[in-house]
């Protein structure tokens, strides 16, 4: 199948990358772009291990094809932390031990950053129906609801400061 | 042994605490790399043509178009991959390639690498196989049938059914006898469905074969000592050639304890000259990896109308699969083991059918005998009008029980979690309408086995911490914080890594929750192999006799009133001196860890059913489960969560769907539901620490045990709340209809 000439942006940076017209987004940012955060647990979006934003919107990167990025902006869980000093859901992951295997980790973060994003101070239930999206296998997810908790009252604390 | 693996009651200082795993930067950051993010230069893309049929003998295959098809550059069928283990692994390659006939929807028939996935497409479709339709058959009860289709000839036995491939008898006494004795009796019969571990991460490896034999493999795996073994075994490889490298690992449970793909992209690698990266879709995870067994069982419990259990009985048949297992024998082993009975007797049976060959999936066996033993005590709770934990608590194996599977218990903690239970506030909690509460116990031996662990010290006083025990959910964090505890060191000082097996001896696989045990009995006796080489070094540079010389607070200290003038050496101060007192100061370990401790767990579930839907809510959850000694008490309850969740996704939601043509209906995560965030409520993780008296620091392993009692405490709380009893999983809303239709029929 031929390629097409697809110019983007991810986490930032402008980007260029050929790709045949039936690869998916998942597969250019991971064989082309070198960006292996977002996993494929499934390439059907059930399991949510390959999410990323669109122009700012929660997808499964394994449903969007790469040549439909032209003129986007992506960002992707490499884009997640300030330079060197991690992204509050990120530190409190590790905190609140809210990862085992961690393959689920990347598209947890991102889909969490997304319901920040939008609601600093979710209830429990937003946060479980925010991320019922996402499969984890190893955790039942207790110590992911509450690394996300945390994170939000980071979140709403380093809002009052500003 | 040089080392003594007894407890010692030790006053810790990191062990305990919760510190940041390793791994955990590079987890949350995206940098770790698992199965699939690895590449090589000129790698090409292998993949696999699979079965469309549950049983078939194959008339021919004709690769010769796919051969022709540019870009393609190794095609491989099972006559590439000719038996050279003298049969001893004949099953395992034949399950990794079909070799006459195809056995299950999903077997592997052939496999082609190309420069990319479009050519590798275009092969496959071109690889033409003729197959002759054999009969099927997929159920457990239904292959043991007199006329029942024969799967694997080879391992049927004279004078008996032909699919059955093992009966293993456990128990002691006589439970016939023992009936007489009875007031009451309860019999019921019981099934399970047949699921999948479900880690989210699909089976991955980058194959790269040299044409002097040697060969690299990186992999995600549980195991890479035994996937090297046994991938140089099937290939004709020697062992020191081909390294192997684990990947981290997404999720295992088990599934990551067997050979599938690996094999193949090394024989490709090998006929391509090329590096071949393979990975399963989700779709190839389900049909051709190794789920859990269905079972089929019958239970008996008599017993006394003060509780007093006469006789047990549970007979267990187990769908292995394709391929012999010894599921009946794990099974049979832990059904009764959590009580003290005169007269107990446990059958596990193996029944081979076209379903994939099963592999082992966290506790394998133990809870679907749990299930079927858990459910009848329960009833049996009802008929003599006693509460079910007294009644468990009647019958509660202790410290000098003999165990319905042999030894004689040490000191366990079966008595403490059924206390702890009772005692639990959720046991009070008031419950509404369509509500219902239950709870069951579960056990699991533990392993230990093989372990090496190298420990090196950096001339800064760091310490680099190898170890063979690929890390499933954070054990580089409980390892590094063995090693600060034994050299007295802060933890942060300690970096763990797992290393590869060109680096290390041989270590077992990680399974039979052996790591934290095994793993840590190694560091351990590591780290004090080498504080004997950092006394030496401090005595050199303090110029006393090394037998003056004492280990105290990570420092070297000299006894004795004639050195009162000397201060004490730090680590960093003894290491910064090395490359001038002797050299590099290591520890190093190799063991195999004898005297794992068993392990036991008790929890409690309330659930509501919504009588028009049949769905059901786990309300809340708690587990009691005894640790031993939790090194690292989040990644312990973590452990117990998530057992605890994947019960919960067993019980209520999981199960292989196969139609009457033999072929699964279900493989992919929207048909195959296991259980999501929104599904589950917070759940409790009480840790209990009864030490395990053959490990220094009294580790047990806990990464099974939760799994068990699920299916059990949710069945009964589930029949609880809609006054039906419920007798197999999972307890889908269709199966929770339909047994309240029978009850109002």
């Amino acid at each position: 199948m031929a390629s097409q000439l697809v110019s983007a942006t991810v986490n930032g940076d402008a980007v260029q990358f050929a790709c045949p017209t039936d690869e998916s987004l998942l597969n250019v940012l991971r064989d082309n772009l070198g960006l292996t955060g977002a996993k494929e647990g499934c390439g059907t979006g059930d399991c949510g291990a390959c999410s990323v934003t669109l122009d700012g919107r929660l997808v499964c990167s394994c449903l969007v094809l790469g040549v439909e990025a032209e003129g986007r902006e992506i960002t992707t869980i490499e884009g997640m932390s300030d330079g060197q000093n991690l992204h509050p859901l990120q530190q409190q992951f590790i905190d609140n031990a809210a990862l085992q295997c961690g393959i689920c980790t990347p598209g947890f973060l991102v889909a969490a950053k997304a319901l920040l994003d939008r609601n600093v101070n979710p209830t429990e239930e937003e946060i479980r129906y925010a991320l019922a999206g996402n499969l984890c296998r190893c955790t039942g997810y207790d110590k992911i609801v509450r690394a996300v908790q945390a994170a939000a009252k980071d979140l709403q604390k380093a809002n009052k400061k500003r | 042994m040089k080392h003594d693996q007894s407890y010692v009651e030790t006053d810790f200082k990191v062990i305990g605490t919760r510190v940041p795993r390793p791994d955990g930067v590079d987890k949350v950051t995206g940098r770790a790399k698992y199965g699939a993010d690895a590449y090589a230069p000129g790698q090409l893309v292998g993949l696999v043509l699979r079965s469309p049929h549950a049983h078939a003998r194959i008339k021919s295959i004709n690769t010769s178009k796919a051969e022709k098809v540019p870009g393609v550059k190794a095609v491989l069928t099972s006559e590439d991959l000719p038996d050279l283990t003298g049969g001893r692994d004949l099953d395992t390659l034949e399950n990794c390639m079909a070799r006459d006939r195809v056995l299950y929807d999903g077997h592997a028939v052939a496999a082609v690498a190309a420069i990319d996935r479009a050519s590798a497409k275009q092969a496959l479709k071109l690889i033409k196989v003729s197959y002759e339709k054999l009969p099927h058959v997929t159920d457990v009860d239904e292959a043991l049938r007199e006329d029942a289709p024969v799967v694997q000839p080879r391992h049927a036995k004279e004078g008996q059914p032909a699919n059955q491939t093992a009966r293993m008898e456990f128990g002691h006494g006589d439970v016939d006898e023992g009936l007489k004795e009875a007031d009451v009796v309860v019999e019921k019969s019981y099934k399970t469905g047949q699921t999948h571990q479900g880690y989210i991460e699909p089976h991955a490896c980058l194959a790269s074969v040299s044409p002097d034999g040697s060969g690299e493999l990186w992999v995600t795996t549980q195991g890479h000592f035994t996937y090297r073994n046994v991938c140089a075994g099937l290939l004709g490889m020697d062992i020191a050639k081909l390294k192997v490298t684990s990947s981290e690992i997404g999720g295992g449970f088990g599934g990551k304890t067997h050979v599938w793909i690996e094999p193949l992209a090394l024989a490709l690698s090998r006929k391509a000259n090329r590096p071949v990266k393979m990975v399963m879709s989700r779709e190839e995870v389900f049909k051709a990896s190794g789920p859990t067994c269905s079972s089929s069982m019958d239970v008996r419990i008599g017993a006394r109308k003060d509780g007093t259990i006469t006789s047990a009985r549970i007979e267990c048949r187990y769908n292995a699969g394709a391929f012999p297992g010894m599921w009946g024998m794990l099974g049979g082993m832990t059904a009764w083991a959590c009580y003290d009975l005169p007269n107990c007797k446990s059958i596990g049976i193996d029944v081979v059918t076209n379903r994939p060959k099963v592999a082992a999936y966290r506790a394998p066996s133990a809870p679907m005998m749990a299930f079927g033993v858990e459910s009848t005590l329960d009833i049996l709770a009802a008929e003599l009008d006693m509460d079910p934990v007294q009644l468990r608590l009647k019958n509660v194996a202790r410290e000098g029980t003999r165990a319905s599977y042999g030894p004689t218990y040490g000191p366990i903690g079966i008595e403490p979690t059924l206390e702890a239970v009772r005692d639990h506030p959720h046991l009070k909690a008031k419950l509404k309408k369509n509500q219902g509460r239950g709870m069951a116990c579960g056990f699991w031996f533990n392993i230990g086995g093989q372990t090496c662990v190298d420990l090196n010290i950096g001339v800064d006083g760091t310490v680099s911490l190898s170890q063979g025990t690929v890390d499933v959910g954070g054990a580089r964090a409980s390892m590094g914080l063995i090693a600060a505890e034994e050299l007295g060191i802060p933890y942060d000082q300690v970096k763990t890594n797992v290393a590869d097996t060109a680096s290390l001896g041989h270590t077992d696989t990680t399974e039979g929750s052996r790591g934290t045990f095994s793993s840590g009995m190694a560091t351990i006796f590591a780290a004090r192999e080498a504080i004997e080489v950092l006394k030496e070094r401090a005595a050199k540079m303090m110029d006393v006799p090394v037998d003056d010389i004492v280990w105290e607070n990570g420092e070297a200290r000299a006894v004795g009133d004639e050195h009162s003038n000397l201060p004490p050496l730090s680590l960093k101060a003894i290491a910064a001196k090395s490359p001038q007192t002797g050299g590099p100061i290591a520890g190093h370990n190799e063991v195999t860890a004898d005297g794992a401790g068993v392990s036991f767990a008790s929890h409690i579930v309330d659930v509501e059913v919504d009588p028009e839907t049949g769905a059901t809510k786990i309300l809340r959850y708690t587990v009691v489960q005894d640790a031993g000694k939790a090194i690292h008490p989040d990644y312990v309850e973590g452990q117990m969560q998530g057992a605890a969740a994947q019960g919960i996704g067993w019980a209520l939601n999981e199960e292989y769907i196969y139609g009457d043509d033999g072929l699964l209906q279900n493989a992919g995560f929207l048909d195959y539901r296991i259980p999501v965030c929104s599904d589950l409520p917070m759940l409790d993780a009480h840790i209990l620490e009864i030490p395990n008296p053959n490990h220094p620091y009294g580790i047990r392993g806990v990464g099974e045990t939760s799994i068990v009692p699920p299916l059990a405490a949710i069945g009964n709380a589930v029949s609880n709340a809609v006054g039906v009893r419920m007798d197999a999983t999972p307890m889908s809303p269709p199966r929770i209809l339909a047994a309240l239709d029978a009850e109002s029929a």
